[in-house]
């Protein structure tokens, strides 16, 4: 554990820095352009690594709210990994939906289509938005975790709505290159290894965000704790002080 | 490079989004540090 707090997180940082870079150099130089989507294609080497992290880091949010939830593994940690992976997912899913939307224009020609794949990516943006900004309403520390966890658990249900939505209904968005139904890649094999590229840069960046954004949180929370302390401390000063003064005309 | 501007626009806009996200959190923890000391930064 100690070598992890020392060390771990700066080789998580220098693994996810070199394999971005690596993405910039594949998908940006080395790899074709499209027979059809021509140049536009380099934009799926940063959509599709950014739609897959969002489903990581909201599965990691689901995971640890039910840990929280249940009470043989309940910690606060599990708590502050679900608030912190949250975050991210909202961050990747925001740009999921903006490399999408800049996809789009040149290839579609919209630049937004009220599509199933879309509108149930956009109301995951919303949902998880909405679990953020439950996290902060006033409450005891203890209430707060367990309402924030029982809605992280309603809002993973849209996950599976926003993957599946090219199969349930006739979509504009393309089905799953990758991972689809017959589980048969259907891309050419530098595209390919770009893509891939791009799922591991976007995972160990990931991962690297979320070590650092707990720190921050542990951080916050003794912060937190440090104030509410002083508060306290403060406020019996002022009662002994008041304690202390005779009040005048009591003596006789 | 075929519709250069959306693709540029693009590529900056994600390194711009996990920057700026990454110096936020760094700006935040230097400063909760600042307060604390080193002591709280570690996995509990």
């Amino acid at each position: 554990m100690n070598w992890w707090v020392r060390r771990g997180s700066t080789v998580l940082g220098a693994l996810a820095a070199a394999s971005l870079a690596l993405l910039v150099a594949l998908g940006l130089f080395v790899s074709p352009p499209d027979e059809l989507q021509r140049d536009a294609v380099r934009l799926f080497y940063l959509h599709v690594p950014a739609a897959w992290t969002a489903y990581l880091a909201f599965g990691v949010t689901t995971l640890a709210s039910a840990l929280y939830l249940w009470r043989r593994t309940r910690s606060p940690a599990w708590d502050i990994v679900a608030g912190a992976s949250a975050e991210l997912g909202v961050l990747f899913t925001g740009l999921t939906l903006v490399l999408g939307s800049l996809w789009g224009r040149p290839v579609w020609g919209v630049w937004w289509a009220w599509d199933a794949r879309i509108v149930s990516t956009a109301v995951l943006f919303f949902l998880y938005l909405g679990y953020l900004a439950l996290r902060q309403v006033q409450a005891d520390p203890g209430v707060r975790a367990r309402r924030s966890a029982i809605a992280a658990l309603f809002a993973f249900v849209d996950v599976p709505v926003v993957h599946f939505s090219v199969e349930w209904w006739r979509t504009l968005h393309q089905q799953a290159t990758v991972f689809n139904p017959a589980l048969n890649p259907t891309i050419e094999g530098s595209m390919a290894s770009a893509l891939l590229v791009g799922v591991l840069a976007f995972t160990l960046t990931y991962l690297y965000l979320l070590d650092r954004r707990y720190r921050l949180a542990v951080l916050e929370d003794g912060l937190e704790e440090r104030e509410v302390q002083a508060a306290i401390a403060e406020r019996r000063a002022e009662a002994d002080a008041d304690a202390d003064v005779v009040p005048v005309g009591t003596d006789g | 490079m075929t519709d250069a501007g959306y693709v540029l626009s693009g590529w900056l806009v994600t390194g711009a989004a996990l920057g700026g996200y990454l110096a936020r959190v760094w700006v935040r923890t230097r400063r909760a540090k600042k307060i604390l000391g080193d002591g709280g930064d570690s996995w509990r």
